[in-house]
């Protein structure tokens, strides 16, 4: 979204040129040839059915007791209810902690690792390689490899840590820490993306920005405070948005590692929502979803609207 | 230009045939497929829980099946357990997809998959007369019987170690009080008195659940007026027990230190091995115990959840799956004969040869092999006299709410008390009804 904006000008201009290249293009789209409208035939079909059907079906099904072989009108009564659900407040709170958490920790890791790997350094590809090696495995792979190793007694994390004489705690089995030990895992799993999306901005920040800084004096921690941060800006703007949509509805590491335990004290939004169709409650799973499609949406939309302002105000 | 048209219009052509495919694809207007076979007999697919007890004896039935009606084939299919199979039989059900004969859950999650409108009704068929009375009820909706019972009885009680036991010089505990004194004794011995396995977080129920005798013998008339939205576990002095003796042993550190991370197999093992003496839960781990640790079979045996009261000491009960006829099968006749041979002696034997039974059969005449584990045998005083034993709430009543293991996981990990842990429950349970649309909870 933000790449777009940032570089209209160019773009316009290519087009331009392609067009006063190839004058041929134009008259055939003068005649009105069919083509390109039935080209988007197939897509329009799969979208339809695949995506905007059940979209509005879910916004009906919502509004039903719905047991898969038959579904009542019940009117509201289902998001009623989804906000009577005790685990739901926990949800939320632990949702917006974990999205919060994971983005910020992602947006600063990412920043530190973008710089550091486009820096002169021995071995870069091969760091950065092995930087973004995570975010090519499967969450659940993560989540159920994090499990084992995270264990209290057995696992690797606590005996590494009681080497060095600390008692590890049991990290996902301590209430107070499994939600926290899930959002360092999905840390570790997401910042390969997020530094790739930092070193594609730093990178396409002009040197002679540098060049004249190092003239002027400016020590290395001076130009990262005053150029690098600013103008990766549009990085920046895309990394949290990127990364607290994942984080607000992120489930399936947490279902992989803790089911939402012990107890309720790592349920998510998406995972009260998951249980609530597992239990057998569709209408109430479906509402759930509507739910969670509103705050996402409520909370994204202004948030990148406030960032991408910004942005064209620089 | 015809090359020209056939270039444009290929990608509609193909999107359009994909389209196709995924349709047909989704909807599955195929029903069960798997005609009968050339040679004049039938096939009939027979799906099963993936677990390995149920895989194995329904193996061991479809061998023995086809023996006896050497024209009739049965194709074992599985599906997962859980509350993910329980919406695999939703969705197969509802699409017309079933297989001839499936296995699925009696009492309370039987009621949700619309008996009446998916299952063939199987009331007046000769061999319904060999299955058990006290089975009948959980396979029945409004005046039909739909299934003959698959595998056997199972009760949720304590487990326990008798080496442990005889070292110590306890005695079986016929109330909680002494329940609690073995248990300090096992403790001060140095072994774990009471083993948790929250990894599995359903073990974590087995104190509520197992506990329901002891509140139906107190008040009998508990699973009605719960039904009926009159009783609640939060404000019932003898349902809300189940939840304070969780609590109790939490808070007197009878469990394993690593309870909250601990898996249903690693707390079998304990208790095979004699590092934890007492293991409350379903009486269906025998067979995972005799697979798993053969040599110690022996020395487990199985007692109540004590109450109060030692004169009413009494075992929670849960009653095996059924199997059904889904309305769509093409082979009613062939799968009835089925459910008559799984209503039989044979039917037993043959599930005997594929898993040991880890309770008594529900079918008149079966009987238990003479190398039934001792744990299983202390379960047949039980089963055998009605005094003593009450099926468990979920086979009396339809309401049971879905988060009972995570609460439960809170008391005994003491994030909660045992009074907000019951009243965490009532809201739970108070969902699920309302879900339902049972009369009295709007």
């Amino acid at each position: 979204m933000t790449v777009n904006q940032t570089a209209p000008a160019p773009s316009r201009q290519r087009r331009r040129e392609a067009n006063s290249i190839n004058p041929g293009m134009i008259s055939r789209r003068r005649k009105g040839s069919p083509y390109p409208y039935w080209f988007y035939l197939p897509a329009a079909a799969i979208y339809t059915v695949l995506f905007l059907v059940p979209t509005f079906a879910s916004f009906f099904f919502s509004l039903t007791r719905w047991t898969i072989f038959n579904a009542t009108f019940i009117g509201f009564g289902n998001f009623v209810q989804f906000f009577q659900d005790p685990g739901l407040s926990t949800g939320l709170r632990n949702t917006i902690i974990y999205a919060i958490l994971t983005s910020g920790l992602k947006v600063v890791l990412g920043m530190l690792f973008g710089v550091l790997l486009t820096s002169k350094m021995i071995a870069r590809g091969f760091l950065r390689s092995v930087l973004f090696f995570p975010v090519l495995l499967s969450s659940i792979g993560v989540g159920i490899m994090f499990s084992v190793f995270m264990d209290p007694d057995k696992g690797i994390i606590n005996q590494v840590l009681s080497i060095v004489g600390i008692q590890g705690p049991s990290w996902l089995a301590d209430p107070h820490w499994a939600l926290l030990s899930i959002a360092f895992v999905d840390v570790w799993k997401g910042v390969g993306l997020a530094t790739v999306i930092y070193i594609a901005g730093i990178v396409s920040i002009p040197q002679e920005f540098y060049e004249a800084a190092r003239v002027d004096g400016a020590s290395p921690t001076k130009c990262f405070w005053n150029i690098t941060i600013p103008l990766a800006r549009p990085a920046t703007a895309t990394v949290i948005i990127l990364s607290l949509i994942g984080g607000l509805r992120s489930f399936d590491l947490i279902w992989a590692m803790t089911q939402g335990g012990p107890g309720f004290a790592s349920d998510v939004i998406a995972s009260v929502i998951y249980k609530q169709y597992e239990a057998g409650f569709y209408g109430l799973s479906t509402a759930g979803n509507v739910v969670l499609f509103v705050i996402i949406t409520a909370i994204v939309l202004p948030l990148s609207i406030f960032l991408n302002r910004k942005e064209v105000e620089q | 230009m015809t090359g020209k048209l056939i270039r444009h219009w290929a990608p509609v052509a193909a999107g359009t045939v994909a389209l196709g495919i995924a349709l047909t694809g989704c909807t599955g207007f195929g029903g069960s497929s798997s005609g009968g076979s050339g040679s004049g007999g039938a096939t009939i697919s027979f799906l099963v829980n993936n677990s390995d007890t149920s895989v194995a004896a329904a193996k061991e039935l479809a061998k023995e099946f086809t023996a006896a009606n050497p024209d009739i084939k049965v194709d074992v299919q599985t599906r997962p357990q859980g509350s993910d199979g329980d919406n695999t039989i939703k969705t197969k059900l509802a699409t017309g997809d079933m297989a001839d004969v499936f296995e699925y859950n009696s009492g309370s999650l039987f009621q949700q998959i619309n008996p009446g409108q998916n299952l063939v009704a199987v009331t007046g068929q000769s061999y319904m007369s060999d299955v058990s009375d006290s089975f009948k009820p959980v396979v029945t909706a409004g005046k039909d019987v739909y299934g003959v019972p698959f595998g056997s009885g199972v009760a949720g009680a304590v487990l326990y170690n008798k080496k442990v036991y005889s070292k110590l010089g306890l005695s079986v505990p016929k109330t909680w009080a002494d329940f609690v004194s073995n248990s300090q004794k096992i403790k001060a011995s140095g072994t774990v008195p009471i083993i948790q396995s929250y990894k599995d977080t359903w073990t974590s129920q087995l104190f509520v659940l197992g506990d329901f005798a002891n509140v139906a013998k107190a008040e009998p008339n508990f699973a009605a007026d719960y039904t009926a939205n009159k009783a609640k576990y939060a404000t019932d002095p003898a349902a809300i027990k189940g939840f304070e003796h969780q609590e109790e042993a939490a808070k007197d550190a009878l469990f394993n230190k690593d309870f909250a991370s601990t898996t249903y197999n690693q707390a079998l093992d304990m208790l095979a091995n004699g590092d934890g003496a007492q293991y409350p839960i379903l009486t269906s781990a025998i067979a995972g115990i005799q697979a798993n640790d053969p040599d110690q079979i022996n020395d487990i045996g199985m007692f109540p959840l004590p109450g109060d009261d030692a004169s009413k000491n009494a075992l929670t009960i849960w009653f095996p799956s059924g199997v059904y006829i889904p309305k769509s099968s093409k082979h009613v006749a062939e799968a009835e004969k089925f459910q008559a041979f799984l209503a039989s002696k044979a039917g037993c034997d043959a599930q005997t040869k594929g898993s040991a039974p880890s309770g008594p059969y529900l079918v008149k005449d079966c009987t238990l092999p003479s190398n039934t584990p001792p744990a299983v045998q202390d379960m047949l005083p039980y089963f055998n006299d009605t005094a003593k034993n009450s099926p468990a709430l979920e086979f009396l009543s339809p309401v049971k709410g879905p988060n009972l293991e995570q609460i439960t996981v809170e008391v005994g990990t003491q994030q909660v008390s045992a009074q907000k842990g019951a009243s965490l429950y009532d809201e739970d349970v108070k969902k699920q009804a309302q879900q339902l649309n049972l009369p009295g909870w709007s």
